[in-house]
């Protein structure tokens, strides 16, 4: 909902920029977008759907946790939030701890990460909150095949990101299509679409459900506490609104007098 | 308590009212009430520009509190410092709600404060005799403007350390002094573990400590001249018998009641933030600074918050580091001369001429824009152009004061505040 909040400010700001520029008599600028992905599309994520987040918590910790941790997430507090039992918590998803008391952290030292990857895997508790959760969720769904990298596949959202596509057996592996488009005055080559090269085992539709799911449970751990701040705002204002109207006529009251 | 009733025949009011006596013989507690407070008198016309002073109050108060209660938690180490951040939101008993009342109290203090200066030039309240008041209003928003700034390295996300890196460097612009400075300042070569410390000190002691005690000083010498109103008509040149004046009214119990409604409704919009939008799209805790800071990776756009970005599009406008850093500068020193800028002897826009009105408008958009401009990213040569065009428009509004106030032609002022009552 930020994020959308976000473009809406950006759409309006570039509005008024444009307006600046006509009043200024300069000429109109070449606003370019950043990278060659247009817009990001929308993840579509619910953090109040539980049953979303318990499937993202599966695949975080199939998919994900292998390299990245979560430093700041208690399993236990995964349990109450997620409506599963601590048994449930300690059977299905501590792979890489002991207590439900810990945090979810992994194996791999960051030393060994940067020798291997280039850069050690970030952790992921704020991810959804620096990068949002849109950008995590089209991340994810561009790899595309590109020999000329390490791991034979390249990002179109992250380009020459260090992490290879570990989710290549759902979603198969696509190669990037590009197309020729003239911009000042000059041929430039964007993106254009994908093409499915080989199958994954997931439907297109079932992968990006998969991705969202995902995403919504990174968005999630990066502010756990979102729902709960919501609705105990909704009982501050409400409390607020009241004692604004007991001011108001104390307000009246006290001012009948001044002529 | 009928034993207290019993007690009270033939002396004066009650026991509580011979407890009061028994202060006032040691301690002046109700003198200082009838001066500051029941026998305070302020216009009755004020409108709603009138209650920024006190809504500052009420966030100095909430940052205050707030800051005590992080202290707890919080960790001033270049190693610590981001895990207890993220400690307090998740582990603390209402720790996020501390937090996040912190985060957008310290954008709401500017919020406010901008409000409270616009209101002082729109009628004109750093006029005589308020230059004093004006002067230290202005250090007030000063020792504001350093403790935001110091405040906000200490969650030590990537936008707290690449923001206090700029910002101290700029000090390496002044001649000779400068890179000496800048080591002094950061205690380091670089922003480290160090600076971070002597920041936190400063945060939670120093600065608070001089914000207190300039507020004090503001409010006496507010109390001294007495409160101006939307017609910059002085009351106390219109007494009553009674030695009130006529266009008064005492604090409490009539701008008391009326600002409890203010803050109630700021305490609705507040509330609104806090819970619905704590980052308020980027703009009060910006998304960069949810990552740690990392001295090795410089982020593709450095921006400070929303409220230094007027200062920080003129730093930008100008080519030289040197002079972008003293026009800056000069940018917010001269607001404090505005008392000897300003030559028209009418305090209230409501009687002022064209060329003052025309003047603060342009002054207003240009600071707006300015604001805006200085939140885009530099390279785009369109916003560096339109901030050369806005700076000129702001230091215009100082540096050619003189001429323009002194030929305004003004409306007649009443003899007494407009103020039509509640029929």
């Amino acid at each position: 909902m930020d994020r959308q909040s976000v473009d809406h400010h950006s759409v309006i700001w570039h509005s008024v920029t444009w307006l600046l520029a006509i009043w200024l008599g300069i000429s109109t600028p070449v606003l370019a977008s950043e990278g060659g992905a247009g817009p990001l599309a929308f993840a579509n994520n619910d953090v109040a759907n539980i049953a979303s987040l318990q499937r993202g918590v599966r695949n975080f910790v199939n998919y994900c946790q292998g390299c990245h941790s979560a430093k700041y997430v208690r399993y236990n507090q995964l349990a109450r939030d997620l409506d599963m039992s601590e048994d449930q918590v300690i059977k299905n998803l501590m792979f890489a701890a002991a207590k439900p008391t810990e945090t979810m952290e992994i194996a791999m030292r960051s030393a060994d990460a940067q020798r291997w990857f280039g850069q050690a895997p970030p952790d992921l508790s704020l991810m959804a909150r620096a990068k949002g959760a849109d950008y995590i969720y089209n991340f994810l769904r561009t790899f595309y095949l590109d020999p000329s990298r390490p791991n034979g596949v390249n990002n179109l959202i992250l380009p020459n990101a260090s992490m290879p596509h570990v989710l290549w057996e759902l979603q198969g592996l696509q190669k990037a299509e590009y197309k020729e488009v003239e911009h000042d005055g000059a041929q430039h080559e964007v993106f254009s679409k994908f093409e499915q090269v080989s199958p994954g085992s997931l439907s297109p539709e079932k992968y990006d459900e998969f991705v969202r799911d995902t995403v919504n449970f990174l968005a999630y751990i990066a502010e756990p506490m979102k729902l709960e701040r919501q609705r105990i705002g909704i009982l501050v204002i409400a409390f607020l609104l009241v004692f604004a109207l007991f001011a108001y006529l104390l307000k009246l009251e006290i001012w009948k007098d001044v002529k | 308590m009928s034993t207290a009733r019993t007690g009270t025949v033939g002396t004066r009011g009650s026991r509580s009212a011979r407890f009061i006596d028994w202060i006032d013989e040691r301690f002046p507690l109700t003198a200082m009430m009838k001066e500051h407070v029941t026998e305070y008198y302020a216009a009755k016309n004020f409108n709603f520009w009138y209650v920024f002073g006190v809504l500052a109050l009420v966030v100095l108060v909430l940052q205050f509190v707030t800051g005590i209660f992080l202290t707890m938690n919080y960790k001033p180490s270049a190693d610590g410092a981001f895990t207890s951040v993220e400690y307090i939101m998740r582990e603390v008993d209402w720790g996020w709600l501390i937090r996040y009342m912190h985060s957008t109290g310290a954008s709401m203090f500017f919020v406010v404060v901008y409000l409270h200066m616009f209101r002082a030039l729109m009628y004109g309240s750093y006029k005589t005799p308020r230059e004093l008041l004006w002067v230290v209003g202005m250090l007030i928003y000063l020792a504001l403007m350093a403790e935001a700034f110091m405040g906000y390295l200490l969650p030590w996300g990537q936008m707290s350390y690449w923001g206090a890196q700029v910002i101290v460097s700029l000090f390496g612009a002044i001649p000779v002094v400068g890179s000496g400075l800048v080591e002094w300042i950061r205690g380091d070569y670089f922003i480290s573990d160090i600076t971070l410390n002597r920041f936190f000190a400063l945060h939670v002691t120093a600065v608070p400590l001089a914000l207190l005690l300039l507020v004090v000083v503001h409010i006496l010498a507010l109390h001294t001249t007495g409160s101006l109103n939307p017609d910059g008509i002085e009351i106390k040149e219109k007494k009553g018998a009674d030695g009130i004046p006529l266009d008064g009214v005492a604090f409490h119990p009539y701008h008391t009641s009326k600002d409890l409604v203010a803050i109630i409704i700021f305490a609705i919009v507040f509330a609104a933030v806090v819970f619905f939008a704590p980052e308020m799209g980027g703009f009060f805790l910006e998304h960069a600074n949810f990552e740690p800071a990392n001295m090795l990776k410089t982020p593709e756009h450095i921006a400070p918050v929303w409220y230094f970005t007027p200062f920080y599009a003129i730093l930008r406008a100008v080519p030289s580091k040197g002079w972008g850093a003293f026009l800056m500068f000069l940018a917010i020193v001269l607001l404090f001369f505005l008392p000897w800028l300003d030559r028209c002897k009418v305090k209230s826009i409501r009687y002022r001429g064209w060329q003052y009105k025309a003047a603060l408008a342009m002054f207003t958009v240009s600071f707006i824009a300015l604001g805006y401009l200085g939140l885009q990213p530099a390279t785009e040569k369109l916003y560096v152009y339109a901030a050369r065009f806005f700076a000129v428009l702001y230091f215009g509004f100082f540096l050619l004061m003189p001429l323009y106030t002194s030929r305004e032609r003004t409306k007649p002022v009443p003899e007494r505040v407009v103020y039509h009552g509640h029929e």
